[in-house]
């Protein structure tokens, strides 16, 4: 890796210069390209039309774009509304602040550890007999996944705003973890809602956060799961947003956490596209990323978004069944009582709603994914086909974190489980010159209690 | 009823409302109540006796599974409500049922965007209408993003109610006060709804700020729940706006239509003119 993380930040916005060998056209160019493309093109995600939503979404007025598309923008209490004026404000500065940008650099690389690797998967790939495996090992990153990269960016941002309390929420308890770690380290106070459901089947994490110093919040509303935990940190904000940073942990919420949150993890696309160049001299065919919210995956597919070969694939939550009405896919779930525009914590964007707007109960085996909205983003993407969304079944993600354990040694979490598991299906439809990367975004012992469960209960 | 429906626009039976109790040399009383709370038939009952012990206009709750502005008590009648079944047309329904009884204060309609979203946004307004609201207040919908309600509320001649926050920038006081329409709602401290023991003490500064920007009523909600303190609030402001307190009333009384009444006529007396001596 010869670029420095200082210069990620900044370079997504500007757009990076690419040297020839790095373009698009070259890789196509190689090999049975074209036998590539048209089989890539036959295996296109199933699309959806566009909705019809009554709604024409106004412009903010805000110095970075509030929207992708008509998705996103700031459908909060008016009591947020000037603090995420603040806090955008504050962001802008510190984005192209030369010592926040060398500071948050340092810690990358000697407190996190980064780059993390990219690693050939050669077992896996040999046992599925298609396409070549690359895994982008997140799991490897201080605290266990990949919400490090913007809980430290956060942190930062708040230490340098002057606020002295963080709040978050979780769902897995990984961005917890994260907040909890990146709060130690500054000296800050951190408080971290978890719905009471997420406590239980994530009980290490728990333990984590606690030692860490911060105090973990029980959430007893609604489905006592993330999206509960989300509301009930929201509401703390809105009591206490004078001193109190909000350290939301995914890619969704009002402007400008989508924003934000990608640019802080778009350091996974940035450090993946230069290794695998390095590694295997060509861009891969596909970037396949689990989709809770949306933030590992939107890290990774935005430095390959110029790069029209590479296909970028979300893989959701199915749960039980896409037709069992216990899934958390926004995307690619039924149209009936499925995802389709609207709005959940601030954000315009598709969620799970039943015809009333009520917010859906959702399902899914990994608390990360268990989400019934997903961030503006992606739902932008998704519309114009440049990504495309899947999901896996709860039994496929158990399958896939038993394979990669025994054949690469590699215990993914269960929500990255499930990019696994389309890795799994995809793989063999693909010759071996092909080449899948996938965002390995955190690990698997905090879901050892909830695999061993799972797998009793089969018996 | 001539007033149920759209002959008269809900701005003008708004504003004619606060003008009759300014004349009376009182602030407006304005309680909420979550619609479907303990459920349908009884919350009917509820707001029937709240209208005829003294309440000026009247907030109907819209129950949405996530409210993210409200405090426990609202969230917990809301979500008696949606278990109960209630839905946003029910809300509608249950409205017109009101007029038909014979309710005839300005009903203003409270509740998040999703749900209207998902009705429809022309659509809601227009059946609103006809069943007799008269406005709406939507907490998670700040100006930059209303665009659509509130062009809708304009052809309807319906009120858009927006809410100032203590946070709110003099920039945002400004420019809200100006579009919102048939008052200001003035939250009253940085927090969700529910009961508080006190008033916050910068309130009066917060009220004038937003006074000398408004062009139309001003209305003070969030933690209002004694007599007391809406007595405090009803000297500095144009309305008074009690929900969560109203709601632990009704949650601990044998006789919930009964206890609201009760509880309005003692905030209503408090709000009278002192006789001066
Ligand atoms: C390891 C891991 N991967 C993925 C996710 C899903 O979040 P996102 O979609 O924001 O990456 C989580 C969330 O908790 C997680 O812990």
């Amino acid at each position: 890796m010869s670029q420095r993380i200082s210069e990620h930040v900044p370079s997504l916005h500007s757009g990076q210069a690419l040297s020839g060998a790095e373009r698009c056209s070259r890789s196509v160019v190689e090999g049975s390209a074209s036998q590539r493309v048209s089989r890539l093109a036959s295996q296109q995600v199933t699309q959806y039309p566009i909705p019809n939503t009554q709604y024409p979404i106004p412009t903010t007025i805000s110095p970075l774009p509030a929207k992708f598309g008509p998705y996103g923008g700031q459908f909060v209490p008016e009591t947020l509304m000037p603090a995420l004026a603040e806090l955008e404000a504050a962001y802008l500065a510190l984005r192209s602040d030369p010592a926040f940008l060398a500071e948050l650099d340092d810690l990358q690389r000697t407190y996190v550890g980064r780059p993390t690797p990219l690693s050939h998967a050669r077992r896996l790939t040999a046992h599925l007999g298609g396409a070549q495996v690359y895994l982008k090992r997140e799991d490897l990153a201080h605290s266990g996944a990949h919400k490090i990269n913007n809980a430290l960016g956060q942190a930062l941002l708040a230490r340098a705003m002057g606020k002295r309390r963080i709040i978050a929420e979780t769902g897995a308890g990984q961005h917890g973890v994260a907040s909890a770690t990146a709060a130690a380290l500054l000296g800050l106070e951190c408080v971290v809602y978890m719905g009471r459901v997420d406590m239980a089947r994530q009980q290490p994490n728990v333990l984590r956060m606690q030692l860490l110093g911060a105090e973990v919040r029980p959430v007893d509303s609604g489905s006592r799961t993330l999206k509960d935990a989300i509301n009930e940190a929201i509401r703390d904000w809105v009591a206490n947003v004078g001193d109190t940073y909000y350290l939301l942990g995914s890619a969704l919420g009002p402007h400008p956490y989508p924003t934000m949150v990608r640019d802080f993890q778009s350091v996974i696309g940035i450090e993946a596209r230069a290794q695998i160049l390095a590694q295997a001299g060509r861009l891969p065919d596909a970037c396949i990323a689990c989709v809770g919210g949306g933030s590992n995956a939107i890290g990774l597919f935005h430095a390959f978004r110029d790069d029209p070969c590479v296909r970028l694939i979300g893989v959701e939550a199915a749960g039980k069944g896409l037709d069992s009405g216990l899934h958390a896919a926004r995307f690619s779930g039924p149209r009936v009582r499925g995802g389709r525009p609207g709005v959940l914590h601030g954000a315009y964007t598709y969620v799970l709603q039943d015809e009333d707007g009520q917010i859906a109960a959702t399902h899914s085996i990994s608390a990360g994914l268990d989400y019934a909205a997903v961030g503006p983003e992606h739902a932008h993407l998704r519309d114009l086909g440049r990504a495309g969304y899947t999901a896996a079944t709860d039994d496929q993600a158990l399958a896939a974190f038993q394979l990669l354990s025994r054949i690469e040694g590699i215990i993914p979490a269960l929500e990255s489980s499930h990019a696994v598991a389309e890795a799994i299906r995809l793989a063999p439809e693909l010759a071996a010159d092909q080449i899948l990367l996938v965002n390995l975004s955190g690990r698997g012992d905090k879901d050892l209690d909830t695999v061993m469960q799972a797998l009793e209960g089969r018996k | 009823m001539s007033n149920s429906g759209g002959q008269s626009t809900g701005l003008a039976r708004i504003a004619s409302t606060f003008a009759r109790a300014r004349a009376e040399g009182r602030a407006a009383l304005m309680p909420y109540f979550t619609l479907g709370y303990p459920d349908a038939a009884t919350s009917r009952q509820i707001v029937r006796a709240i209208a005829a012990a003294g309440a000026d206009l009247i907030e109907l709750g819209v129950p949405f599974s996530d409210p993210l502005a409200d405090g426990p008590t609202i969230q917990h009648a809301t979500q008696v409500a949606l278990d109960g079944g209630i839905t946003p047309t029910h809300c509608l329904v249950l409205t017109s049922r009101l007029r038909a009884d014979g309710v005839t204060q300005p009903l203003l309609l409270m509740g998040y965007i999703n749900p209207i979203l998902a009705y429809g946004v022309e659509r809601f307004v227009t059946d609103a209408t006809a069943v007799g609201a008269d406005g709406f207040i939507v907490p998670d919908l700040p100006p930059e993003e209303a665009g659509a309600l509130e062009a809708a509320c304009r052809t309807h001649g319906r009120a858009l109610v927006y809410l100032l926050a203590p946070t709110s920038t003099p920039e945002r006081v400004t420019t809200i006060a100006a579009r919102t329409s048939g008052f200001l709602y003035l939250v009253s401290l940085a927090g969700v709804t529910g009961a508080r023991d006190a008033l916050p003490v910068d309130l009066s500064g917060f009220v004038e700020r937003a006074r000398a920007a408004a062009h139309c009523p001003v209305a003070v909600g969030f933690g209002i729940s004694t007599p007391e303190q809406a007595r405090a609030v009803g000297r500095i402001a144009d309305g008074v706006i009690v929900g969560s307190a109203l709601i632990n009333t009704v949650t601990t009384a044998a006789d919930p239509a009964a206890a609201a009444a009760h509880f309005v006529r003692d905030l209503r007396a408090a709000l009278a003119p002192t006789p001066s001596r």
